[in-house]
């Protein structure tokens, strides 16, 4: 990359770092998407278990969300749907960078419920070994990068929007003109 | 391709509305996840419907569905009709407990209900009391030989906090004798919760009175008591019901279907398990401050027992140590395990027992076994029924029931896993639709959600079904649902789940674990004489 990384529309990034950058966009959605449609075709799934189980600063406040069925139903219904969303926007590359940005604050959420800190123990299996760092946080991460270097403007329907949105030329645009 | 990001530059100077000139390659670029997304939707529904394909394959070979049980006994309650009074004779914790769930909880446990719901928002009790049905029953009268417990009794007849915010009602009378009580034609129906060596002549008396019963297991202390109960109650009226809760439970009804659609294949060995560790699921429970000479009836209490001692405030509040008042596991746990399997397997009084067992880790004086093994034979069912018990250690063993194509698992989950030798499935575990890592058919009852069940003693009374089922994916109490059904019956007539002859099933099979085990024999039952031999 030539160019500085920060803000959104610098370029020039060689093909495989537009590749590399796309996939893991693409990857990610794939992945936020199969998650929720996941647990919309579990009829048993919950995340009262999940809500329940925090051991954190939010620890009160979650288990009353946990206990209150209607609450459990809500969450439930945003967490199976906003992973949906934000899946296929990041997938589609259609408004992918507040769809980033959502599950961003989404990931955040689930790791502030089950920190995995040295000691502390859930009642939900964890299906590898970790402290503090946890697959959660690494995909956290991995979305800010997709924030940091967006391609959906070009690789993604944002393309459209951004056309339609202004008649500014988009940096990226500019830079190659 | 460097510059990638530049887009396709001069091709695509941007215009107002500048879509349509996008170029080709410009579109190309901005649609490159569609396929993707194409492969993702195809994906999931290859998922889908293989998943669906393997379930359906499963389920269409098994003949079952995994939605909740066509038929529960009390799923269609009749609205209640005329008011019955009731009796509640022994108020220890289960009597308590039963009084609550037909609507008259000690204003205690209210306020005890409400501190826990405080500082644990999951905890339920409150709800499931306060949303349980009005039943329709006025408590009139009480008998409990211990001051302290009656006038409690007395105390939650008058409790103005009551489900759907029923009245409260005047106060029950107290009786010092249960005979008053039955005399009094203060009561149409009682509940009979004292200690096992006293259940057999209530039960009699009541029959006598014309005065319906609900019994708490076990049916009786001994044998001889089992008979003279069950001719008392065939020669009356009344409408019996015995305390087994897991005849509501949704996973024993659903298991009865499992069976019914022959899933497991022959039966050649069921299992039933108890464990416990604690204290107090060792019956070494709470001697109350105040009990002493003055405040409790110790002749009364000893009157039926076998043999006469001394007052003894241990023997009065511990006394399912010790065989002069009741059978210890055999009693207690084995018979709700007997009755869980009996409802699912229509098993009846088996052709033999051999019981073992001892008093290895509560030496404290009891002298009813602590650790205690039970195998019983049904030649003619060409099946083994083992329960196996032990107060000194709390991992769960559940309940199996072992076939030779699946083995069904009962708990608060069923569960149904095929055997890796099976006859019937062999194609489909061949073709790998089934898979032995896995159980090809589950059960949960329909309740998304979590409750706070924490005490390893209620886990496993939940584990049983013995504490709460669901309908409807509502949580609800079993005890109630029990005696919802009992009362039911009285109003409408029909036939309880846990009638006087299954009740009588229940007495034998645990007398003949009990002789067998003080007698250090086998013991036989003679269906001709209808004698333990």
């Amino acid at each position: 990359m030539t160019q500085t990384a920060t803000g959104a529309r610098h370029g020039p990034y060689s093909s495989f770092q537009v590749t590399t950058l796309v996939a893991l966009r693409m990857l990610i959605g794939w992945h936020f998407c199969y998650e929720g449609i996941a647990k919309l075709l579990n009829p048993y799934w919950t995340s009262a278990g999940y809500l329940a189980g925090s051991q954190w600063f939010l620890k009160d406040e979650l288990i009353d969300l946990a206990a209150n069925a209607t609450a459990v139903t809500v969450v439930d219904v945003l967490n199976e749907w906003g992973l949906v969303a934000i899946g296929l926007g990041l997938l589609l590359g259609a408004l992918a960078r507040p769809a980033a940005i959502a599950g961003v604050v989404l990931l955040s959420l689930y790791w502030i419920v089950a920190p995995p800190f040295a000691g502390v123990t859930y009642p939900m299996p964890a299906e590898g070994s970790y402290v503090l760092v946890n697959k959660v946080l690494v995909e956290l991460v991995a979305l800010l990068v997709v924030v940091a270097f967006p391609t959906s403007d070009v690789y993604g329907l944002d393309r459209f929007l951004a056309r339609t949105r202004t008649a500014k030329p988009a940096a990226h645009e500019a830079a190659a003109a | 391709m460097s510059d990638e990001l530049k887009g396709d530059g001069a091709a695509t100077q941007p215009s107002p509305g500048g879509w349509s000139r996008i170029s080709r390659r410009g579109l190309l670029q901005a649609l490159v996840s569609v396929p993707v997304l194409g492969v993702f939707a195809y994906n999931i529904l290859k998922k889908k419907a293989l998943d669906d394909a393997k379930k359906a394959a499963i389920l269409s070979e098994l003949g079952v569905t995994e939605i909740g049980p066509a038929v529960i006994p009390s799923a269609i309650s009749r609205p209640p009709g005329r008011r019955i009074r009731l009796g509640l004779i022994g108020v220890g914790g289960e009597g308590e407990s039963l009084l609550r769930h037909a609507g008259f909880a000690h204003p205690d446990w209210i306020r005890d209900a409400r501190t826990a719901l405080e500082k644990d928002p999951l905890d339920k009790q409150l709800e499931v009391y306060l949303n349980q049905e009005d039943l329709n029953v006025v408590f009139t009268g009480v008998c409990d030989l211990f001051d302290v417990r009656a006038e409690r009794a007395v105390a939650a007849s008058r409790v103005d906090v009551r489900p759907r915010g029923a009245p409260a009602n005047p106060p029950a009378r107290r009786f010092r004798s249960y005979t008053e009580m039955l005399q009094s034609g203060e009561v149409d129906a009682v509940i009979v919760a004292t200690p096992d060596h006293w259940h057999a002549r209530i039960c009699q008396d009541a029959a006598a009175a014309g005065i319906h019963v609900y019994c708490e297991k076990a049916l009786t202390r001994t044998e001889e008591e089992a008979h003279a109960v069950y001719a008392a109650v065939k020669k009356s009226k009344i409408v019996f019901q015995l305390g087994h809760q897991n005849r509501q439970s949704e996973s024993h009804n659903k298991a009865r279907e499992i069976i019914a659609a022959n899933i497991l294949g022959p039966i050649t060995l069921v299992e039933a398990t108890t464990n416990r560790n604690s204290k107090w699921g060792a019956w070494v429970w709470d001697i109350h401050k105040d009990g002493n000479p003055a405040t409790l009836d110790w002749a009364q209490f000893e009157e039926p027992a076998a043999h006469k001692v001394p007052f003894s405030l241990e023997r009065f509040f511990r006394w399912r140590c010790w065989y002069d008042y009741g059978t210890g596991l055999a009693g207690d746990l084995l018979s709700h395990e007997f009755d869980g399997v009996n409802q699912i397997l229509q098993l009846g009084i088996p052709q033999s027992c051999v019981a073992t067992g001892g008093i290895y880790h509560f030496t404290d004086g009891r002298d009813v076994p602590d650790v205690f093994q039970a195998a019983y034979e049904y030649p003619e069912r060409k099946l083994t029924f083992v329960y196996s018990a032990t107060l000194a250690n709390g991992k769960d063993r559940g309940l199996q029931f072992m076939g030779h194509d699946a083995t069904m698992n009962v708990g608060g989950t069923l569960s149904v896993t095929a055997d890796g030798e099976s006859t019937r499935y062999k194609k489909k575990l061949d073709e790998g639709v089934i898979d032995t890592s896995q159980p090809m058919f589950t059960y949960r009852p329909g309740f998304k959600g979590i409750d706070a069940v924490t005490s390893a003693t209620m886990q496993y009374f939940a584990s049983r079904g013995l504490l709460f089922t669901y309908r409807g994916g509502r949580r609800m109490s079993a005890y109630h649902l029990m005696l919802q059904e009992w009362l039911d019956v009285i109003r409408h007539g029909g036939e309880t789940s846990c009638n006087i002859d299954v009740a009588f099933e229940e007495a034998i099979t645990c007398h003949m674990a009990t002789r067998s085990y003080l007698e250090g024999r086998r013991v036989t039952w003679d269906p001709v004489r209808r004698r333990i031999v």
